[in-house]
């Protein structure tokens, strides 16, 4: 684990809000280890990544041990031990969306976005990542951003994306909406 | 006569104005299959889906009515319900619709499944990508608990059941079944060995499970809809319903595309519905069923006889879509997510894709898949970069060929098939690209590594 007991400042301690989801969460389950999942999407949520005092606080809620929340917390790409861009920009990397160009539309996002893929960009706007298939493959390339999803973003329109990209950084609602079907977000 | 659709499972959710409420389902005949359902006897649902021929929509196409018969309902342990929605295949794409715009419809499937197997609590695992996705289901299972389709004394028969929304961590493994019963118990995802972790005796929590694919609950609401035997005319015999074709790739129209099983062919799926290969362009080969299956070139001929002694001589154009004549032609229908590559790719950076895609998403347990996946992805990389070397060609293949059947779960297959089936037909073009490489001639600008 890379996070020291120094940085456990008060700050960083979880909403109250979030803590008072736990219970009800563990209780749909017939067995409660079942809920370090949903929990560790829940502190995900709330702080934007995972620490290891999240971690210790989740296996006394399901009770198991630290380290086997660790081991789940590294197995699955979604989870995250360090902190990310107001904007989680994944571009899918997988056959189908390569094909209609995601390779090159990576390259021109790093150009306009500022960052390389795999970082965040130094204003500290935006993670950009591939990721593997996000089933959508019909609407390649396919760009997931946060939990809105966007359908084919071609290369040669990188620019244009990115510069919507950047106005979504004022709005507050932006993927918190239901997606409408037709709409270009629609799918997150 | 060109191929037709015939939408089933998205007839209602292509209809312009049609929302994922509850009235609104409700309005085009929804949880009437359930009525239907709990007026039988449970063992007399599964014996509808039985004589439906309904074949399990996640990739390996087994009989749902055979999986059920499997479950072990001596034991006294709870029996568990468990939707696979974790669709993550590369090239598929058609549980997102189900669930992004007729929940209801894979709902009832649920409950009328639950209802035949007696399960009383089932758990849909979704892709944790699904936001969204998991907020409507979460809105259309509340709806249908208050109208008594879900939850406490279903339908007044005294019968309950509880619905949780599972979201998962995308991790393509846990899509396999065992995999996905592993992640649900909160533990990484790692599949388990079978036996003796049959699912349908010690599965969830170690007790009797069965793993649905989420088409194939709508498939079971139309089942009962249409009653057994009436369902098993649809299609062919030996696979009955409608196949979903996720068309992605280089073709005009991708897109989603509904057809009976077994009424149309590959050739007119791609040429009459997707409108065939981009202009200026040939369609080079295909994928027919999901990233694992195996690749079909244009122009192979297949010639073989059929399980019932119709003898074939096919084109790639000429295979019917349905499972058996797919497998016939040494691959599968897998899920339906037919990616098309045409004459702009270099076949081998398409390998090479798909490789880093399987060294990426080994579970890491069983070292031929976690050290062959990486292999052959380092091995396809090399070459696309400009180091590979004549002898690379051979040992793609001796790689694959030393982890397919030596792991615990399929992802061992999925990992060597495409190697396995590219290898002997894409040789000279791997050749010439190694060369070129070397000799520092230009390569096609499609980047696809």
């Amino acid at each position: 684990m890379h996070e020291s007991p120094a940085s456990s400042a008060p700050a960083r301690v979880l909403k109250p809000e979030t803590l008072a989801q736990a219970p009800a969460i563990i209780a749909q389950y017939p067995q409660k280890r079942s809920a370090t999942m949903p929990l560790l999407h829940l502190v995900q949520e709330d702080r934007g990544y995972i620490t290891q005092e999240d971690m210790t606080w989740v296996a006394e809620q399901v009770g198991v041990t630290p380290m086997q929340v660790l081991e789940v917390v590294t197995f699955y790409p979604m989870y995250r031990q360090s902190p990310i861009g107001r904007r989680h920009v994944r571009v899918c990397r997988t056959l189908s969306c390569a094909l209609r160009g995601s390779y090159a539309l990576m390259e021109n996002l790093e150009q306009s976005l500022n960052c390389k893929r795999g970082e965040t960009s130094p204003d500290g706007d935006f993670t950009l990542e591939f990721v593997e298939c996000i089933a959508d493959c019909g609407c390649g390339p396919v760009v997931h951003v946060d939990a809105a999803m966007h359908e084919n973003v071609k290369p040669e329109d990188a620019g244009q994306f990115a510069a919507q990209l950047k106005a979504t950084l004022k709005d507050p609602s932006y993927g918190q909406n239901p997606p409408v079907p037709g709409t270009p977000e629609w799918n997150g | 006569m060109p191929a037709v659709e015939r939408p089933l499972i998205y007839a209602n959710l292509r209809q312009p104005g049609y929302t994922v409420d509850i009235d609104c389902y409700l309005r085009h005949g929804g949880y009437e299959a359930l009525k239907k359902a709990v007026a039988l006897k449970p063992e007399d649902v599964c014996k509808e889906v039985e004589v439906s021929g309904l074949r399990g929509r996640g990739g390996a196409g087994f009989p749902t009515g055979m999986k059920w018969k499997f479950l072990d309902r001596k034991s006294g342990k709870p029996i568990y319900l468990v939707v696979n929605a974790d669709e993550s295949e590369p090239g598929t794409y058609k549980d997102r619709q189900i669930i992004y715009q007729d929940p209801h419809q894979m709902l009832e499937g649920i409950a009328i499944t639950a209802w035949a197997i007696q399960a009383k609590q089932a758990f849909i695992y979704i892709r944790g990508e699904f936001v969204h996705g998991a907020k409507i289901l979460e809105r259309a299972i509340a709806e249908a608990k208050a109208k008594g389709f879900l939850g406490q004394n279903i339908l007044g028969s005294g019968y309950s059941c509880e619905v949780i929304i599972h979201r998962g961590g995308g991790c393509y493994v846990c899509g396999e079944e065992t995999g996905l019963i592993e992640s649900l118990e909160g533990k990484r995802g790692y599949p388990r060995i079978k036996p003796p972790y049959f699912p349908a005796v010690l599965g969830l929590y170690n007790c009797p499970t069965i793993v649905n694919n989420a088409e194939t609950m709508a498939q079971v609401k139309h089942v009962i809809a249409f009653g057994g035997a009436e369902f098993a005319k649809i299609g062919i015999p030996g696979d009955s319903g409608t196949h979903i074709w996720c068309v992605s790739g280089l073709v005009k129209r991708p897109g989603l595309y509904e057809i009976e099983a077994g009424k149309a062919t590959f050739g007119e799926l791609l040429h009459d519905l997707c409108g065939g290969p981009l202009d200026g362009r040939k369609i080079k080969a295909i994928i027919p069923g999901g990233s694992s299956t195996k690749i079909l070139k244009i122009g192979e001929r297949f010639k073989g006889k059929l399980a019932n002694g119709t003898e074939f001589d096919w084109a790639v154009e000429d295979i019917p879509l349905d499972s058996n004549s797919i497998a016939a032609c040494g691959t599968g229908l897998g899920t339906g997510g037919t990616i098309v590559l045409d004459d702009s790719v270099e076949m081998i950076q398409a390998l090479s894709n798909l490789n880093a895609f399987y060294a990426h998403e080994t579970c890491g347990q069983c070292t031929p898949c976690r050290e062959g996946s990486l292999w052959l992805s380092r091995v396809t990389k090399r070459i696309t970069t400009g180091g590979g070397l004549e002898t690379d060609v051979p040992l793609l293949l001796d790689i694959a060929n030393q982890v397919a059947g030596r792991t615990i779960c399929a992802h061992g297959e999925a990992v060597a098939w495409p190697v396995q089936s590219a290898v002997p037909k894409f040789k000279d073009e791997y050749l010439e690209s190694i060369r070129k490489r070397q000799q520092g001639e230009a390569v096609p600008p499609l980047k696809l590594i």
